[in-house]
């Protein structure tokens, strides 16, 4: 597939939390304010694109010569946990700007399933290493759209009239649900309309 | 006694803690694959708490959760291999979501909140209330989802049964939206509210 394809497959068609369901917790946990959303939503693309270009290196540079395929899960989550804790202190280091704006987010995405679920994605498509990067970063940006959306939403939810028992979770997820039907206007065959 | 039935209903993890949501929704179409999944929890939720619990007095604090996660992972692995070889199909329709038990976070939560500080035995009755809550959640949520959005019930196949049940009337004109992605999430909303209700009418009895 071309990279253009792959982007729009993962921030469109295959939208990380609205077709996956993948991070959904953060997708209902952070999105009760715009500003909070958004920054989740960029640390999980930086934190996706990331792990996409590492676990692809362990997986093809080490765990296939040696035979170790089936130690797949317990290495990606071991360096998915690393790599948070390696950019939560260079971000700190570096741009305390940035850290005081990302600093809370950064713990919670190593039990985010978004990170975790592009990186075995990506072992069953059999991308390529560019490839890889690629889908991490679309897909961090499909993550990033859909939390703004539901933030959005939610914002305005809050001066609405709910009923009493649809009140906070249950109304969230009632909304994402008919925003997922909005996605499903994206499907393969628009993108074999766009790109052939 | 009290601490298994928590976990069940008062603590129910995906009611009303709202853990674990991205396998209990993607593959809560098939009843059959809400039991698998269950089992596959409750397996390594047990296998963890025992070990979070065994080794509480020897991992260091600093390092305590990449410890927990290595355990986890490492049942996570087991679970995996065991469904490859002799539950293949299933195995194969669960997909990524096996391996994804692993950031699950009922199972870090319960390590951190629960099996760390307390003895083995409390620990397995914790996790096999937290587990058996979090298949009756996942139960819940297919049953509807399979009935409205494809009319049938998947089980295990036995003997002569081939494992289908097929409703009446629904089979044939399905509401399909319930078996696609946005049903989940609709599904979740409306079962959501529903438990709030059943929680508050018996706060007032």
């Amino acid at each position: 597939m071309s990279y253009i394809g792959i982007i729009i497959t993962y921030v469109f068609i295959s939208n990380m939390i609205l077709s996956q369901f993948l991070g959904l917790c953060p997708f209902i946990g952070v999105s009760k304010d715009s500003d909070s959303a958004v920054g989740m939503g960029f640390a999980v693309t930086f934190v996706m694109s990331m792990a996409s270009l590492v676990t692809w290196i362990i997986y093809h540079g080490i765990l296939v010569p040696l035979n170790l395929e089936f130690l797949q899960t317990i290495a990606f989550i071991l360096v998915i946990a690393s790599l948070v804790q390696l950019v939560e202190m260079a971000v700190q280091k570096f741009s305390p700007a940035l850290y005081k704006a990302l600093g809370i987010y950064l713990p919670l995405i190593t039990t985010n399933c978004a990170v975790m679920g592009i990186a075995l994605i990506n072992v069953r498509e059999e991308y390529n290493i560019l490839e890889s990067f690629t889908a991490g970063f679309a897909g961090g940006i499909g993550f990033l759209l859909a939390i703004f959306l539901m933030s959005a939403i939610r914002v305005k939810l809050d001066k609405e009239n709910v009923p009493r028992f649809l009140k906070g979770t249950p109304i969230a997820f009632v909304s994402g649900g008919l925003m997922a039907l909005a996605f499903m206007a994206f499907d393969r065959a628009l993108l074999a309309n766009l790109i052939g | 006694m009290f601490n298994f039935l928590k976990g069940l209903f008062k603590e129910n993890p995906i009611f009303v803690l709202a853990l674990g949501l991205c396998p209990t929704l993607a593959v809560s179409t098939q009843v059959v694959n809400a039991i698998g999944m269950g089992a596959g929890v409750i397996f390594v939720l047990i296998g963890s708490n025992i070990m979070v619990s065994l080794l509480k007095n020897f991992i260091p604090d600093e390092v305590h959760i990449p410890a927990y996660i290595v355990i986890i992972a490492s049942f996570v692995t087991i679970v995996d291999m065991l469904m490859q070889a002799f539950v293949p199909a299933l195995s194969a329709s669960l997909g990524v979501f096996v391996k994804l038990i692993v950031v699950n976070c009922i199972i870090l939560g319960r390590a951190e909140a629960y099996a760390s500080k307390n003895s083995v035995k409390d620990s397995i009755v914790d996790a096999l209330g937290m587990g058996i809550g979090f298949t009756i959640g996942l139960l819940v949520i297919s049953l509807v989802r399979e009935v409205l959005g494809s009319g049938t019930i998947t089980l295990f196949p036995m003997g002569n049964f081939d494992g289908v049940i097929e409703i009446p009337g629904l089979v044939d004109a399905p509401v399909r939206i319930f078996s696609l992605s946005p049903g989940a999430l609709l599904a979740m909303g409306f079962l959501m509210a529903g438990f709030n209700w059943l929680k508050s009418k018996k706060k007032e009895d």
